[in-house]
């Protein structure tokens, strides 16, 4: 079991207040990824959660038992460090095996269980290595199998992923989905990557400046966005947001349309634009669109094989029924 | 991009290097060679460096006129005892200005830094009446004390600074993994720390090993480690410089061994944490 429930958690690091009182409910076996921009609070929060903060007001409780003032250690919880935070003197079995060593486990039953995560993580043959010999991939390996061991209610992961490579990230992303998968044990987990948040979580939390402002499913974000902040975070490359005439015809504030909602033609449409800087990925191509009148520019999102290039005049047509609006405060108008 | 240095310059660099050197190590040499001179020898003018009739004769009678290992003895336990209990004392306080600093840690540490400029001399009487109060005059308990209370400092700012480098989040870790307060120092931190720890280690062996106003003014036969050996050939009889270069030899010997050996060590630890 590893449901947690925040209720009116508050932090303050002197006077300031990093996290105002937040409520927040975690159910069993869920994914759900903290995301926000650098200093939102994502972290702190995470670090709240494991004990590793204390609360300055507020409870919480896991799995129904008031857990606010329990230490670290007690609360049944395995976290995983963005620095993987592995003890260099201390061989991959022996690293694996020590919160074992620490609840007084038998040798026996310490070997079983690291030898039975060795075998998950692909780590069989380097349990005799020393964290310095392995590469950063194999240490996360290695810090995912010593919380795995624990058998705790729940994982936390800091930012496991954010010192890889971008091509490890996407192996080690699948892996981790994959381990939630076969253990159905609760996971939270903190990035500012808004794409590790949409892959791989069953609930997003998005944070800024300590608060909350949505919490959903990943589809549910990237639809019905509650405000103009969660519409610009979730979704690659940001929805456009734009303000003025375009966005009071429309009885709104601020009008946002993704990119991927906009036709793009070579002969007529709503906006008039001229292509800047166009981005090729294959499979997709994305246009900045100057000169429209509307924005600093426009991104669109166009297929892979379309023949436009720099200094192209283009005309943009949105997608009526996919403009979100919102109002002066930036909150979605239904 | 490594500066360029033309071979003529490294040439003179280093024979300027060896200069300085052998400034520094002659009087020691000086020392060496005098132990194995007769004492007519040794007073000779011009003074003899090389040439002259190399004897054992003054180390046979120091050894015969004083207990050579006792004095030796005396000192292992002083330096030694004294590090030990200041590395223990001190490496929970170095953990906790190192992990859990509050607004004064920096204060605190200045402060204690801030003892060891107070000429020890002015604490002398003070301290000698204790000493006298609480019977530990020339006893070796009494010296352990007051050596680790005048290096403690040193060790704590030391440890401190090596504590500092090893990332919090490993300590977090090993809290996430049911580590005690205990568990987490003498499994974790110790252990991770442990070329630092033993850097302070020598470096406090060789200071309370050298330590001479204290060990000179608590101690009188029974208690008196090698640098009383050492000031006893110094006597009013006049100077044997033969036999008191002998003592010298013998009393330098150990610590000089050791720190041959560890000098690789030594530096590093002196040096650890200046570059990243």
């Amino acid at each position: 079991m590893g449901r947690i429930t925040l209720d009116k958690v508050t932090k303050r690091f002197g006077d300031v207040e990093v996290i105002p009182p937040l409520d927040l409910t975690i159910d069993d076996g869920e994914f759900v990824v903290f995301v926000g921009p650098s200093g939102c609070g994502k972290s702190t929060l995470l670090r709240l959660i494991a004990g590793l903060e204390d609360v300055s007001d507020g409870q919480i409780r896991i799995d129904g038992q008031d857990a606010t003032d329990v230490p670290p250690a007690k609360r049944g919880l395995a976290m995983v460090f963005q620095s993987y935070a592995l003890y260099p003197h201390m061989s991959v079995r022996k690293n694996i095996s020590f919160p074992l060593r620490m609840a007084g486990l038998s040798q026996e039953e310490q070997n079983r269980k690291v030898e039975a995560a060795a075998s998950v993580l692909n780590l069989s043959s380097y349990l005799d290595r020393r964290p310095g010999q392995l590469s950063g991939g194999q240490r996360q390996r290695v810090a995912i199998g010593r919380a795995i061991v624990r058998e705790p209610s729940a994982f936390l992961f800091d930012e496991p992923l954010s010192n890889l490579d971008a091509a490890l990230r996407v192996g080690m992303r699948l892996e981790i989905s994959e381990l939630h998968n076969r253990l159905a044990t609760t996971m939270i987990y903190v990035t500012h990557d808004q794409v590790e948040a949409m892959t791989m979580a069953d609930k997003i939390v998005v944070l800024q400046a300590g608060r909350i402002e949505q919490v959903g499913s990943p589809l549910d974000l990237y639809h019905t966005p509650r405000n103009s902040f969660v519409a610009g975070f979730i979704g690659s490359p940001k929805m456009n947001l734009i303000v003025g005439a375009e966005a009071e015809r429309r009885d709104a504030a601020t009008i946002g349309i993704r990119p991927e909602h906009i036709a793009v033609s070579a002969e007529s449409g709503q906006w008039k634009g001229r292509i800047g800087v166009s981005e090729h990925l294959g499979s997709d191509t994305f246009f900045h669109v100057h000169e429209t009148g509307l924005a600093e520019a426009i991104t669109i999102r166009a297929g892979g094989e379309v023949a436009l290039r720099h200094g192209d005049t283009v005309w943009l047509t949105p997608d009526e029924s996919k403009i979100h609006r919102f109002d002066r405060d930036g909150l979605r108008i239904a | 991009m490594a500066r360029a240095v033309t071979p003529r310059r490294k040439t003179i660099n280093t024979a300027l290097a060896w200069a300085v050197g052998l400034i520094i190590f002659f009087p020691i040499l000086w020392t060496i060679l005098t132990s194995f001179k007769t004492e007519g020898d040794a007073i000779a003018y011009p003074p003899k460096f090389l040439f002259f009739d190399w004897t054992l004769e003054n180390y046979a009678i120091v050894q015969e006129r004083s207990d050579y290992m006792r004095y030796l003895w005396n000192s292992v336990v002083i330096a030694g005892g004294s590090t030990l209990l200041g590395v223990v004392i001190a490496v929970p306080a170095a953990w906790s200005m190192a992990f859990v600093p509050s607004k004064r840690t920096k204060d605190i540490l200045m402060w204690m830094l801030s003892t060891k400029m107070l000429p020890a001399v002015g604490v002398l009487y003070p301290i000698y009446l204790m000493f006298i109060k609480l019977g530990l005059l020339d006893t070796r308990i009494g010296l352990v004390i007051v050596l680790m209370l005048i290096n403690l400092p040193i060790i704590v700012w030391m440890l401190y600074t090596y504590f500092k480098e090893i990332p919090g989040e490993i300590l977090e870790a090993a809290r996430m993994d049911g580590a005690t307060l205990k568990s987490e120092i003498l499994y974790v931190l110790t252990p991770m720390a442990v070329p630092g720890i033993a850097s302070t280690i020598l470096l406090n062996v060789i200071l309370a090993w050298n330590e001479a106003f204290w060990t000179l003014n608590l101690t009188a036969a029974k208690a008196g480690p090698l640098t009383a050996f050492i000031a006893s050939y110094s006597s009013p009889e006049g100077l044997f410089y033969a036999k008191l270069s002998a003592a010298s030899t013998m009393a330098i010997a150990p610590i000089l061994i050791m720190g041959w050996f560890s000098q690789k060590q030594l530096v590093r630890g002196l040096t650890f944490g200046a570059v990243k």
